[in-house]
């Protein structure tokens, strides 16, 4: 089996009286793509911002790439290799594709004030380095023509390809998308899935939180459920879709599988 | 419109070489513009170029409060204190506030604390800079409305602190201000002083005008520097949305003091230079009015955009000079039969301009090019 990236064990988080995440655990190996389903409010989403530092988790033990890491601030875990999309883009909007990316490789490079100001040639070769990167990034999710735009003119479709070209840029060891797919009409559907089709086979791991089932089942390589922010299935999509408790889950109980 | 194609307007090596000439051109003739300038100013009397040299300034704090409201997107209503912090420094290192007050001081600089301009310079932007840093980590968590409010004290204190500060112990001589306070003298020419070459005088108000024109090119020249750099990016960045900042990995507690400190040493500097070109500071110059003028440059002008901080600056700063004249001009008071008087009319004819200038340009006078307009529709 190829190496553990993400490891996350009994992650629980208490917002006052609800408990919305429970013992929460996920192992995520290198070049994977894990789904995290459930239904609303199972807890998906606050299991991502607890794993990248948004929310602070009350329980928990937490390993990137076999070192422990404690998601306690977000900048510190994009440091350590979790780059991460919105559920609702949040996007640079004044700032345009390009720039967008760029800030997205600030966590890998070192120029400071100094630099800046005194353009040095660490500075300059930098500068261009980055330019260049993220060039490619735009070029590999397919808006490179949209380079010079500011974020908030590009389509909803384009701006989510361009938020991932942004995760990307920070040459993350997991890439978590948040619901990807929400609010995307078929043939958005069908780009965005061959995009990440082709992150993976260029052998990135991935997290995806997904509504959109066909797309869950059609891309992951394993699936965990969710309901009530406890874990209720893990296993093949094929062995999850027939799960009971998934069922049950989704549409209440006394429904079978075909 | 929506066929106009990003392909189509992609400019070719040929016109981009033209447009290159042009822009030297232009900036030749600027340059050209910028150096002539006093002396037109001046042949219609010093008070012109006074007007300039103070317009000048404005650019220096504008571009300042530019780093800090436009990059960063942190509102600052006290900035006026880092221009005070400035001020006040150069007061009594330049003048005899502290060799009269201190024996100790008088002892050992027999002649006067008089500090040299590489000294002081520096020095005052180092000063106003740790104000800035200072001013800053209390304020981290706070945004928008609360963060102004938190400034706006901020700004306050420290006036009140330098008009209170003439008791027990004389240090900033409290209301009355400090007077006396050194000219500037650059390797031996003293700007205070006329000058005279080839046959053309250059009296003090024309002297600093040069001062402040390289001081503020030179301003100039960091803002951009810093604009398009990876600290930059990183304070648009928080500017935009500070959420997604931290999730691409910036350590947005650490810029935003850097945004602050770094503001902060352009208002340090202004403040230098007021208080060698006016040679007297009084608490009353560093009012919240202040503060606000400034802001309302940067707005008015265009937020974040360095032409736009510039020319908002210019504009505020000459607009009531202008107005004064034009309202002496026609002697709106006599006219009025006495009621309209000319200082109040004045601050009502720039209240009116701004608003106007509001309603027509919302993002400012000379907003940052508008990219993507014409967007081709998304085909695939």
């Amino acid at each position: 089996m190829s190496e553990i990236v993400l490891n996350v064990a009994g992650a629980s988080k208490r917002f006052g009286g609800v408990q919305a995440l429970s013992d929460v655990g996920i192992t995520i190996r290198s070049g994977e793509v894990v789904g995290l389903i459930g239904p609303n409010g199972a807890g998906k989403t606050t299991f991502f911002n607890v794993i990248t530092g948004l929310y602070t988790p009350d329980a928990g033990t937490f390993e990137l790439g076999g070192r422990p890491y404690k998601p306690s601030a977000v900048h510190e875990v994009a440091k350590a290799g979790i780059a991460r999309t919105f559920q609702n883009i949040r996007l640079f909007p004044e700032m345009t594709a390009l720039e967008n990316v760029m800030v997205g490789r600030h966590v890998r490079t070192g120029s400071g004030l100094f630099g800046a100001v005194f353009r040095t040639r660490h500075f300059r070769d930098e500068e261009r380095v980055i330019t260049e990167r993220s060039r490619e990034l735009l070029e590999y999710v397919g808006i490179a023509r949209y380079a010079d735009f500011k974020a908030r003119t590009l389509s909803y479709g384009d701006q989510r390809r361009l938020e991932i070209a942004r995760a990307l840029a920070t040459e993350p060891k997991l890439i978590a998308l948040d619901e990807p797919a929400a609010g995307m009409n078929a043939t958005e559907k069908v780009v965005l899935r061959e995009l990440i089709d082709r992150i993976r086979k260029d052998g990135r791991t991935i997290l995806l939180i997904e509504h959109d089932v066909k797309l869950v089942m059609g891309l992951c390589d394993r699936v965990t459920v969710l309901d009530y922010g406890k874990p209720i299935a893990e296993g093949s999509p094929y062995d999850v879709q027939r799960n009971e408790k998934v069922i049950e889950a989704y549409l209440g109980a006394g429904h079978k599988a075909h | 419109m929506a066929m106009t194609t990003a392909t189509a307007a992609l400019p070719t090596a040929a016109d981009d070489d033209a447009r290159r000439r042009r822009h030297r051109v232009n900036f030749i003739l600027l340059g050209i513009g910028l150096v002539v300038l006093p002396f037109i100013a001046q042949y219609f009397g010093n008070a012109w170029v006074r007007i300039l040299d103070i317009a000048l300034l404005y650019v220096l704090l504008a571009l300042g409060l530019n780093v800090v409201v436009g990059y960063a997107g942190l509102l600052d209503l006290g900035y006026v204190a880092f221009y005070a912090v400035g001020a006040y420094m150069f007061g009594l290192l330049g003048s005899s506030q502290l060799t009269d007050t201190f024996e100790s001081i008088k002892n050992a600089f027999p002649n006067g604390l008089h500090t040299p301009w590489w000294v002081v310079i520096p020095l005052g932007a180092l000063l106003a800079g740790l104000a800035g840093v200072l001013l800053g980590a209390p304020t981290l968590k706070l945004r928008g409305d609360y963060l102004a409010i938190v400034t706006l004290g901020f700004g306050e204190i420290v006036r009140v602190f330098m008009n209170n500060l003439d008791a027990p112990v004389n240090i900033t001589n409290g209301p009355k201000g400090i007077t006396g306070i050194d000219d500037m003298n650059i390797f031996g020419l003293n700007l205070g002083q006329t000058h005279s070459l080839l046959g053309l005088d250059i009296p003090k108000v024309t002297n600093y005008y040069y001062l402040f024109l390289v001081l503020a090119l030179f301003s100039v020249l960091i803002c951009w520097r810093l604009e398009t750099s990876r600290i930059g990016r990183a304070w648009m960045a928080i500017r935009e949305d500070e959420v997604a900042a931290k999730a691409m990995g910036i350590n947005t507690r650490n810029l935003k003091l850097l945004a602050f400190g770094m503001g902060a040493t352009f208002g340090g500097v202004s403040g230098v230079l007021f208080s060698t070109f006016q040679n007297f500071i009084s608490p009353e110059s560093f009012a919240l009015q202040e503060s606000v003028m400034v802001v309302a440059m940067v707005v008015l002008g265009g937020i974040g955009h360095i032409p736009g901080v510039i020319v908002g600056a210019l504009l505020l700063a000459a607009l009531p000079e202008v107005l004064r004249w034009v309202s002496g001009e026609l002697d709106l008071q006599s006219i009025s039969g006495g009621r309209l008087d000319a200082a109040i009319l004045r601050q009502l004819l720039i209240a009116l301009a701004m608003i106007a200038i509001m309603l027509a340009r919302p993002r400012g006078l000379w907003p940052s090019p508008e990219h993507g307009k014409a967007a081709p529709t998304p085909t695939t």
